[in-house]
């Protein structure tokens, strides 16, 4: 009910947002290149005070120095400008329906980036490398790993393995293969293409390849699917940046020498293993280290969320000081410290943390997308239409195959099998984003020089699959009637048999002799129960069983909602009456 | 793996028990062999003591409901084929099974699984888990960490959340709707068996 009819408030709305665009836009160009006003201005002070020695000048009421706030005040309006697309978008009901947030927000940084351009500055290099894998990356990465589903993600565990390392392979030797073999045809007709060998091709295609957990989370979101298709392509997305990681480095490194030896490539597997094990046991040394601070905050719980953060954020440092997978520890960390974290912090910690990793990962991911949208207008470009069209197209083939290969390998092993929706889905939800980007721009120009071709490519794929595939895939889900996600509210019932069930399981499989997967869950769990849980746990909180807190926490919420519905003093009769409340 | 063939030959009544069950010549070998283990006085059934040789039983807070689900009620002892017959619920089912309509539900489908769960709750057989049955798994899971106030609360919201007719107890319909969003047949099915 307001006063004025809707229409109008919106279109004010949207007026204003464009207006402060306008308006950000040019000290934001004007920002970037050098103070040339204020430095006329210091020189003439000079000239002044040479000639007139110590003429008193009026003291200055008020003066403009943008160069002492210059480059805080530039990233605050790039975060004002990110926060207030995400608020302008929903104010528009059908366009978020159609159009998924991540193209609006590319849109919008075309937009501001032409803007720049047209008001004759220069555009900031905003998607800088440093930037993004430093500020803007971590903050997704923790939030996803903080709140990773852990049983979905063990239980499939080898599958999404499987995708991430043979499946990220398999796309960057093929998309590189065969972009090498296509650039070489045409003899008669000599290219630039020619110029390029197998080794930057390789590295092309192993760039390429990765997909891109950023574009994958901000897709998945808006449509809802069930857990297992969202944790099959997340967790891949997560854990192939191992791959990615080696496979850059490793032909980086020697695509200046021209040749990989079978030694190099030996090395390059013994690398991927370090790699990955070892990115896992930083974040779970942090992790462990977080949970034992964690144990001793009772009498500062101002402080408890900062410990979370910036143990995380060491966590990725360190990873990435050695080369290791900053991604994957990461989300050890988050995933290892959360259970005993959890049980130590205060409620209010707990909703800090939550809102905070939520708030920054928003965030974070607009600002990606609007960078995306200005380095794009920034360049620098070399587009060339046989490259990048045999790049579209190869990318799309290698991911179909990969998917189907692998899924028929998979599902000799599986219980509960991937159908041919599955597949689709998986191999559509294959999103390149950011990171491909990223990477691209590390490259040395020296040793690529074809490395703007690459840009140009890699940008085409991006664009391509976050703007045909993502805004395709909410209708086919539909069409296809994929199964749904289901209301996240777990009943105490389910807990009770899912308990229960745990304990049926590793029993049958005592019985029958067989060491598997409930087996070795119980035997970490009563690991867990008996050692880890005491040291890292304050208290008496340390001998609770799951049970119990799962119980403690629902009557919580329960309280909690029924306060808020203006419930307040009458509990319905039903209630138990008496709750013992620890 | 032919030679294996002869050997479940030896076994009684091998052929039908993998007709009714889907287990391979191969797995019900796998089971004959570890009943054979289990069985120590070499008599051909097994007792309850006899289960007492898996240690990690004894570890398991519901291990003697476990082992008893194996002796029909009112049984003592239990023979390979019975044996056989309990751990085709834990087959991972077959999605694309066809059946024609005469043909008995097969042991590892979704609801025979459910009901073999439902039944190691629900002791007396009355089709119903009451408040007391369901306290009992509750005690056995919990153990001495909690104390009894806690575990009445628990069991009093469990059964006001599944009790649809409000008749006090979780009959099975009851009790498959509190699960319909978890996945039975992943949950309830060994690797090791397929």
């Amino acid at each position: 009910p307001r006063s004025c009819p809707p229409g109008r408030t919106r279109g004010l709305l949207l007026l204003m947002v464009l207006v402060f665009l306008e308006g950000s836009v040019l000290p934001l160009g004007a920002a970037s290149s050098p103070d040339v006003t204020h430095q006329a201005n210091s020189d003439n002070h000079i000239v002044k005070e040479a000639g007139h020695n110590f003429t008193k000048k009026p003291f200055p009421v008020l003066s403009l120095d943008y160069h002492h706030i210059q480059a805080p005040f530039e990233i605050s309006l790039w975060v004002l400008l990110a926060s207030l697309m995400k608020l302008g978008f929903h104010l528009i009901p059908r366009l978020s329906g159609i159009v998924p947030e991540s193209c609006l927000l590319i849109v919008v940084g075309l937009l501001v980036g032409g803007l720049i351009k047209l008001a004759g500055e220069q555009v900031p290099p905003v998607l800088d490398s440093r930037l993004f894998f430093l500020c803007l990356l971590p903050p997704i990465i923790l939030d996803a790993g903080y709140f990773l589903p852990i049983r979905p993600f063990m239980e499939n565990l080898g599958t999404i393995l499987m995708f991430a390392v043979v499946g990220t392979l398999w796309n960057a030797f093929f998309v590189g293969g065969l972009l090498y073999a296509v650039c070489q045809i045409q003899p008669g007709n000599p290219s630039i293409l020619h110029q390029l060998e197998l080794l930057p091709c390789l590295l092309f295609g192993s760039i390429i390849s990765a997909v891109d957990p950023v574009a994958v989370l901000a897709v998945f979101e808006e449509i809802h699917i069930n857990e297992l298709l969202h944790i099959l392509v997340f967790g891949e997305s997560l854990l192939n940046d191992a791959v990615t990681v080696v496979l850059y480095h490793l032909f980086e490194e020697y695509a200046g020498v021209g040749s990989v030896t079978v030694m190099d490539v030996f090395l390059g597997i013994i690398s991927f293993l370090v790699v990955a094990v070892g990115g896992v046991l930083v974040g779970a040394i942090y992790g462990i280290l977080a949970a034992f601070t964690s144990r001793f905050t009772s009498h500062t719980r101002v402080i408890e969320p900062l410990f979370v953060f910036v143990y995380s954020y060491m966590a990725y440092l360190s990873a990435e000081m050695f080369h290791l997978s900053g991604i994957m520890s990461l989300i050890a960390c988050g995933a290892v410290m959360r259970p005993y974290v959890e049980a130590n912090i205060s409620h209010k910690s707990h909703t800090t943390i939550k809102y905070f990793l939520k708030m920054w990962s928003s965030v974070s991911e607009t600002l990606i997308f609007i960078f995306l949208g200005v380095a794009t207008v920034e360049g620098p470009h070399n587009w060339n239409w046989t490259f990048v069209t045999v790049t579209v197209i190869l990318c799309l083939v290698a991911r179909v195959i990969g998917v189907v290969g692998l899924t028929y390998v998979i599902n000799k092993f599986r219980i509960v099998k991937l159908t041919t929706k599955d597949q689709f889905i998986v191999a559509y939800g294959g999103l390149r984003g950011a990171i491909a980007f990223s990477l691209g721009f590390l490259l040395n120009k020296d040793h690529f020089p074809l490395r703007d071709m690459f840009l140009t490519a890699i940008i085409t794929v991006i664009f391509f699959t976050v703007f045909v595939q993502g805004m395709t895939i909410k209708p086919l889900v539909e069409l296809l009637a994929v199964k749904k996600k289901q209301e996240a509210k777990r009943s105490i019932n389910e807990e009770i048999h899912t308990q229960f069930l745990d304990h049926l399981l590793t029993g049958i499989e005592d019985i029958c002799g067989h060491y598997g997967h409930h087996h070795w869950k119980d035997k970490l769990n009563r690991f867990n129960k008996k050692y880890v849980k005491k040291c890292l746990i304050a208290g008496e909180r340390s001998k609770e069983p799951q049970l119990i807190a799962f119980y403690h926490k629902m009557e919580m919420k329960q309280a909690i909602e029924l306060v808020e519905s203006g419930g307040g003093v009458k509990l319905p009769s039903a209630m138990p009456s008496a709750v013992s409340m620890q | 793996m032919g030679s294996s063939n002869s050997s479940v030959n030896n076994i009684p009544n091998a052929q039908e028990l993998m007709q009714e069950t889907g287990f391979s010549a191969a797995h019900i070998l796998r089971l004959h062999e570890r009943f054979e283990f289990l069985d120590k006085h070499k008599c051909g059934q097994l007792r309850p003591q006899d289960f007492g040789a898996v240690q990690e039983l004894a570890l398991n807070p519901i291990g003697d409901s476990i082992i008893s689900a194996f002796f029909s009620p009112g049984q003592e002892t239990v023979d390979f084929a019975s044996f056989v017959r309990i751990l085709a619920h834990f087959r991972p089912t077959d999605r694309n099974q066809s059946r024609d309509g005469a043909q008995q539900e097969p042991a590892n489908s979704s609801i025979r699984k459910l009901k073999f769960a439902f039944q190691m709750y629900d002791q007396d057989r009355d089709g119903k888990i009451s408040r007391a049955e369901l306290l009992q798994v509750l005690r056995a899971m919990l153990g001495i960490q909690v104390t009894e106030e806690q575990l009445q609360s628990i069991a009093e919201r469990a059964i006001q959340e599944a009790d649809l007719d409000r008749d006090d107890a979780i009959s099975f319909d009851e009790f498959r709707k509190s699960l319909e969003k978890v996945d039975i047949d992943h949950k309830m099915s060994i690797r090791f068996l397929r």
